[in-house]
């Protein structure tokens, strides 16, 4: 064997610690998320709840998905898969509020 | 070198090979950790493509939420929050069963992955279950866009708190609900695809499989799996929550 051993990531194990962490963190999240919906902070309301869905979601990547312990290129790939998910959102609704100036 | 050789199961003959080069390793791969990470990469790159399908959906969702404000709003306190959040709860609880069996893999415990793999099918199931409980409420209550839909509860609510709303704004509840069946419906759909692929799993597990250092499949389906999860943790606030306290 004379291949040359390629660049790559060690395989790294993620404990059971680390997963009912992670899971307690995701069910202390979702019963906040639901508490603070009775509460009414006007236009925060849906800026709260989507700000702790995304923590959660970030949690799961992380951890569960263990993005944490992957090389680079994964989580660059990962990263552009949301961005690109962004792109989506900011390039349609800057037409839609660009469209009628004033009128929404 | 027996660098062709394709993991067959636990009766393969090459199962007592070193370590370094074991009967699952690919000959296009030079290491077990490069051909983890290949594999791992490519489900990644199916997931973002899921991510653009369902982020098609929440766009729709995020400009017809805008235009026809009232209606989403009235549509969407007609939901179960006490249902819906039970339904986040036990979603959660199946991903950490589920990454509880990528370790019990990991680790080469036969018996921890049965135990995992069954209780993610169970709280799957029960998942779809109280989605049915739901999807019946919302035919009970004429709620199902189209041909049988009826805004009744909505131009004369029967919750005096509830501001009625005109017949035309109450018409595109429709649209509300519409975008929550395509929404929590292939959401759904992507469950029942993940339950049966489970099936499949544990029957394999089950006959030994997947506890002899080749995990690549465990851990791809866990990916599946979590990011099934993480489209609900988006899909209930959106759906079930944010419309509690609408603006004036």
């Amino acid at each position: 064997m004379s291949n040359p051993v390629p660049v790559q990531h060690e395989h790294h194990i993620v404990g059971p610690k680390v997963y009912l962490l992670i899971l307690l963190a995701l069910l202390v999240l979702t019963a906040t998320t639901t508490g603070v919906a009775y509460i009414d902070m006007g236009i925060f309301n849906p800026i709260v709840a989507l700000g702790i869905g995304c923590l959660k979601a970030v949690l799961v990547i992380l951890f569960f998905m263990h993005i944490r312990y992957s090389s680079r290129v994964m989580m660059l790939t990962v990263g552009a898969g949301f961005f690109t998910f962004l792109v989506l959102i900011t390039m349609t609704l800057s037409d839609y509020i660009s469209r009628n100036w004033g009128l929404w | 070198m027996d660098s062709q050789a394709i993991a067959t199961g636990p009766a393969d003959p090459h199962q007592e090979h070193d370590e370094a080069h074991p009967a699952y390793l690919r000959h296009h791969f030079v290491t077990v950790d490069q051909q983890r990470e290949t594999a791992s990469f490519g489900m990644w790159l199916f997931l973002l493509t899921e991510i653009m399908f369902f982020g098609g959906l929440f766009m729709a969702y995020l400009l017809y939420r805008n235009w026809y404000y009232d209606a989403f709003v009235a549509g969407s306190n007609t939901l179960s929050i006490g249902l819906g959040t039970t339904n986040t709860a036990v979603l959660i609880l199946s991903s950490f069963t589920m990454a509880m069996g990528v370790y019990s893999a990991e680790i080469r415990n036969r018996k921890g992955l049965l135990t995992s793999l069954s209780l993610t099918i169970f709280l799957g199931l029960v998942f779809l279950g109280i989605k049915t409980v739901e999807y019946h409420d919302k035919y009970v209550e004429h709620h199902i866009p189209g041909a049988s839909f009826s805004v009744e509860d909505f131009v004369h609510p029967a919750d005096k708190r509830d501001v009625p709303l005109a017949p035309d704004m109450a018409q595109h509840a429709q649209l509300y609900f519409f975008l929550y069946f395509a929404m929590t419906g292939m959401h759904a759909l992507h469950m029942i695809i993940g339950i049966s692929i489970l099936f499949i799993l544990l029957y394999q597990a089950w006959h030994g499989a997947y506890v002899n250092g080749h995990t690549s499949t465990i851990d791809n389906f866990g990916l599946y799996w979590h990011f099934v999860d993480i489209v609900w943790i988006f899909l209930f606030p959106l759906l079930y929550l944010i419309s509690r306290h609408p603006l004036k």
